[in-house]
């Protein structure tokens, strides 16, 4: 008991700014439990923020989704003026033999007519101009458009037509006409041969 | 718990004194719903409708954690476990159609309270916490009924989450990301589903949780009524139990008969016939919409086509995410002391407007998206948005409104409670005001 009332009479110099430092005297020196208290909670803070990566991580595409990231098509038995439906990364993959006619009409658009301006050769690979291969997914809202399977509706330009909400695209898939605000997405890809892509 | 007139909870049995000293719960469910809760003695039935939404919820419940007793949440099988639901388990059908249609139910009820709180100012001070927690809670609604869409895996249950995940690609550089990260993939599939799944049977509870709170900062100023007026002393109240408890009783019993009604008789109704085929990643349905209550907001949407400084697929976003954010500063946006639109000649006349420009909203969004549709859903967006950021302010600055029953009770007791929604806002001189 002695020494409990012996500290209380004789506060440690650590108490004693305590005492001043609330009666405003600004001395430049920081609390010692002022300080400890904001890094032990700091320090939590930390930890929360660290345990919290994984679990916002975990919600990104996984190692088997991003498996799938890449897709080899096989050129080989698309004829000119043919069009033929694949996927990539679970999402459609046009990929479709343009004819002369098709390019030539693709090539005849000042690009100042367009929504989205790139030209038919920004669009394909050079030696390929003839190969467009975009995704079948319309940049308004998502729905995969028509015009690559035999017999459907290519619109009014001849490239693809989204039944959705009517977006029309031509024969180097870019937007004409309708909501969607942006040209079919050309993925990254390479020829490996003259009849083999990777895409991805 | 609200006033000092309250009745107190004075457990008789023994067994109940001897858990009241323990463990107060009994005493917390008589001071909230029970005797020890006064409430004003002239609400009409639209004050149902809280009721209604908490049955709706409990019965999303307990279907829900049923129907998770069958259903699988793998892209290959989720399709063919609802059909087995449908087919195979007993009453099988009944628990999907009844958690399909009591969804319905759940926001049909739901926007008729959040009417009756626009008609009768129950935003306005001090109950704006109520009204906030109550923007919460829808927002937790469509969160939880979206993903539940998903679940069945059909057309428009794949296209419905491709075009909502969509929306998040709007947002400039990081907006791609961001909806690869909600779905785990570059297109909806196996990570989606399973997640979907996981919060589908999360947030039902979190909306549980938060009904406890919109209660509990209900109980401080306590129910608004139809006159607006506050509560003025112990004549103006009755218990909730028993007048409450039964006249919300017959409430329940109406709203079972119209349920009963959907399930049994047409519960494809409100539905799409394309969710009925399995979803194909391939193949867009030719015609893409959400359930019916999410139409109005899908109108504001669709209504943005012309680029003006942002892309429109951006205003569509913000646009629709604002029409819902704004609710929650309505009750800065609208600042006149009455409540009630019985005493408000010039707000109740836009409130009606406010009605038909969402009905109409609603229509245009469940249509398919033609010129006359599109321009009438602008029309119908940029009204949605003058009524609370030009009228209500305009209003309730310049509105002179009719004079204020003195109280509660002599209102109820010259017949003009206002609990029919008309009666008072016909005759105006209801009593001088003070």
């Amino acid at each position: 008991m002695a020494s409990v009332d012996e500290t209380l009479e004789n506060p440690d110099p650590f108490l004693e700014k305590e005492g001043d430092s609330e009666h405003g005297d600004t001395d430049g020196d920081v609390r010692r439990r002022d300080f400890l208290s904001i890094a032990a909670v700091s320090f939590a803070g930390v930890g929360a923020g660290v345990v919290a990566l994984p679990l916002i991580n975990q919600m990104n595409p996984s190692a088997d989704v991003l498996a799938l990231s890449t897709t080899e098509v096989d050129l080989a038995g698309i004829e000119p003026g043919q069009a033929i439906k694949t996927s990539f990364r679970k999402q459609p993959l046009f990929v479709r033999n343009l004819t002369p006619k098709e390019i030539a009409e693709a090539e005849a658009v000042p690009l100042s007519e367009l929504r989205d301006p790139q030209t038919l050769e920004q669009r394909t690979k050079t030696g390929h101009k003839n190969w467009l291969i975009t995704l079948g997914v319309c940049t308004h809202l998502g729905c995969v458009p028509l015009g690559a399977g035999e017999g459907e509706n290519k619109g009014p330009f001849g490239g693809y037509f989204c039944p959705c909400h009517g977006s029309a695209y031509d024969t180097a898939a870019r937007i004409r006409q309708g909501p969607a605000p942006k040209n079919l997405f050309v993925p990254e890809y390479e020829f490996t041969s003259d009849t083999h892509v990777t895409v991805g | 718990m609200s006033f000092p007139w309250a009745e107190e909870y004075k457990p008789k049995h023994p067994a109940m004194q001897w858990l009241d000293q323990r463990l107060p719960l009994p005493r917390l469910v008589y001071g909230a719903i029970g005797a020890g809760y006064p409430v004003p003695r002239n609400l009409n039935y639209f004050w149902n409708f809280g009721v209604l939404a908490g049955a709706a919820l409990a019965i999303q419940i307990i279907t829900g954690i049923v129907l998770a007793m069958h259903y699988a949440a793998n892209a290959g099988v989720a399709f063919d476990s609802v059909e087995s639901i449908m087919r195979d388990v007993n009453a099988g059908w009944f628990l999907r159609y009844a958690h399909a249609n009591g969804a319905s139910m759940f926001f049909i009820v739901v926007y008729v309270h959040i009417f009756r709180g626009l008609y009768y100012g129950s935003y306005k001070p001090p109950r704006e916490m109520v009204w906030m927690l109550g923007v919460v809670i829808f927002l937790l609604m469509m969160a939880t009924a979206f993903m539940g869409y998903v679940l069945p895996w059909g057309q428009m249950s794949f296209w419905g989450a491709q075009v909502i995940t969509g929306f998040f690609s709007a947002i400039p550089v990081v907006g791609e990301n961001i909806r690869i990260w909600l779905l785990g993939g570059y297109a909806p599939d196996q990570a989606a589903l399973n997640r979907f799944f996981s919060l589908h049977y999360l947030l039902p509870f979190v909306i549980a949780g938060v009904i406890i709170l919109h209660i509990w900062a209900l109980h401080i100023p306590g129910s608004n009524n139809p006159t607006g007026v506050e509560v003025k002393g112990p004549q103006d109240t009755v218990p909730f139990h028993p007048y409450y408890t039964a006249k919300d009783g017959v409430g329940v019993g109406v709203f079972l008969l119209v349920f009963a009604l959907l399930l049994f008789f047409a519960p494809n109704y409100l539905g799409h016939p394309d969710n009925y085929i399995e979803a194909n990643p391939l193949s867009t349905p030719a015609h893409i919409v959400p359930e019916w209550y999410f139409w109005p907001f899908y109108a504001i949407l669709r209504s943005f086509t012309a680029d003006f400084i942002l892309p429109a697929k951006l205003w569509g976003v913000l646009a629709m995410f604002g029409s819902i954010l704004l609710l929650f500063f309505l009750p800065w946006l609208d600042k006149s002391p009455v409540r009630s639109s019985n005493f408000r000649p010039v707000y109740r006349v836009f409130f009606w407007i406010l009605v038909v420009d969402v009905l109409v909203l609603g229509y245009v969004g469940g249509s398919e998206a033609t010129p006359v549709y599109l321009m009438l859903g602008q029309i119908t967006s940029g009204y949605y948005f003058a009524h609370f950021l030009i009228i209500l302010p305009i209003v309730s600055a310049l509105e002179r409104t009719r004079p204020l029953p003195n109280s509660i009770t002599e209102a109820v007791l010259q017949g003009k409670s206002g609990s029919r929604m008309s009666e008072t806002a016909v005759d105006g001189n209801v009593a001088p005001a003070e």
